[in-house]
């Protein structure tokens, strides 16, 4: 069972369909139930039973999870494998003490990876959809998976298997969520 | 509660309608916004027929907002902003909704437009399973007719069709062995709806004609009539 997490500005948004409703379509595809829960919902406790976590993005405009960073103290403390999507990548640079920050783009780019991971496979070039006005600096005990340290497209704790990708994999990239089902 | 006001992006097809179903369940929609584009080849508007999604706007019981555009790429972007940006000084709307699933192009260029604008911007069924859509369209009370099909193999019997049960399963196999979008958004398909849960009154069409050739057909509604939904019981 893999918990995804939505971000959305509130409980059963008309945003859902839009960042959750694909990532659990994914999942399914790739062979694992899951269940959505809204983040005002998850304290910690939630999380036992479950194999992963996904923390789902947002629409553009939804900046509501960002003045919530304190409710997802339980991240620091997860002991199953987490993916952030956009906003979730946000969440989870934060909750590790980096800094969200200006960094808006709105559609199709090259994404250079840089350091081979389970996740990401090897270093290469590859294109995703984009859609966040804010990204995240490199908090301490990370290392960048994909991008520059000033635009940060994915990273990766050092000891933990927890990622984020600032792309949205949903979109011609679902070989993404896959791997991490499957990590 | 009502959560925001929002602003349809209307083609009259089955996607800019159920999205603008999806919208009005805890949202309040106060304007339809359709682009009538002059060049049938754009990228960005599924050219409607004006009359057709005039009726269909009185239908649903929502104003209309009609914007024109010559349909030149790039500039037709000027021309849907500022018929978004008129929707939101009219209607005071606080969000654009869009019945986009798998075009980046037409997503990306809506988002920005909404960015610039201030406005939040809703894809109710992006990324959406084609095949699942289209049953749940059925399941929800949709009646949509295909008035338009362009693409190999196609034939002359989708020309006017209902899409129902039969329909989409001949449209799974298709994608299957054709890659097919099921839900036409390779542009295969052109739909209309005529009745559904969100609609005040049901259209029936009194006369239309089919043209067919070359896996390219065209259903062309000449006349059609609001129906009371009681009158259209008995």
């Amino acid at each position: 069972m893999i918990l995804l997490i939505d971000l959305c500005y509130k409980k059963g948004s008309l945003s859902r369909s839009e960042f959750v409703d694909p990532i659990r379509d994914c999942v399914r595809r790739a062979g694992s139930l899951s269940k959505v829960l809204h983040f005002s919902e998850v304290k910690g406790d939630e999380i036992k039973g479950c194999e992963k976590v996904i923390l789902c993005g947002t629409a553009l405009k939804d900046n509501i999870y960002a003045k919530n960073i304190e409710s997802f103290s339980w991240i620091r403390e997860c002991k199953v494998p987490i993916l952030g999507i956009c906003a979730g990548m946000q969440v989870i640079g934060s909750s590790f003490g980096g800094a969200i920050v200006s960094q808006p783009k709105i559609g199709l780019e090259q994404i250079e990876i840089t350091t081979e991971t389970g996740l990401l496979g090897q270093s290469r070039m590859i294109e995703g959809y984009h859609l966040h006005n804010y990204g995240i600096t490199l908090p301490e005990g990370f290392l960048i998976v994909a991008g520059t340290r000033s635009s940060i497209e994915a990273f990766k704790h050092q000891e933990k298997p927890i990622y984020g990708i600032l792309f949205h994999p949903e979109v011609r990239n679902r070989w993404i969520i896959k791997r991490f089902v499957q990590l | 509660m009502i959560e925001m006001r929002l602003g349809v992006l209307f083609s009259g097809g089955k996607d800019s309608v159920f999205a603008c179903f999806r919208a009005m369940e805890k949202n309040e929609v106060v304007s339809l916004i359709a682009i009538v584009s002059e060049n049938e080849d754009s990228y960005m508007f599924h050219t409607p027929n004006i009359r057709r999604v005039d009726f269909l706007a009185e239908a649903i019981g929502i104003p209309l907002l009609t914007w024109p555009t010559k349909g030149e790429e790039e500039k037709e972007l000027e021309d849907l902003k500022d018929a978004i940006s008129a929707a939101k000084e009219t209607y005071g709307i606080e969000g654009i909704v869009t019945g986009a699933i798998e075009s980046v192009y037409q997503a990306a260029r809506v988002q920005r437009i909404c960015r610039d604008l201030a406005l939040w911007c809703f894809n109710p069924i992006w990324q959406i399973d084609q095949v699942s859509y289209l049953k749940l369209l059925i399941s929800e009370g949709f009646e949509v007719i295909i008035t338009g099909v362009f693409a190999y193999p196609l034939d002359e019997s989708w020309v006017g069709a209902k899409i129902d049960e039969r329909r989409v399963k001949e449209l799974e196999k298709l994608q299957n062995r054709y890659h097919i979008n099921p839900a036409g958004e390779g542009g295969e398909l052109e739909t209309f709806v005529l009745d559904g849960p969100i609609f005040k009154k049901r259209i029936q069409i009194i006369r239309a004609t089919k043209t067919y050739g070359n896996y390219r057909g065209h259903f062309r509604i000449e006349d059609m009539r609001l129906m009371e939904k009681q009158e259209a019981r008995k």
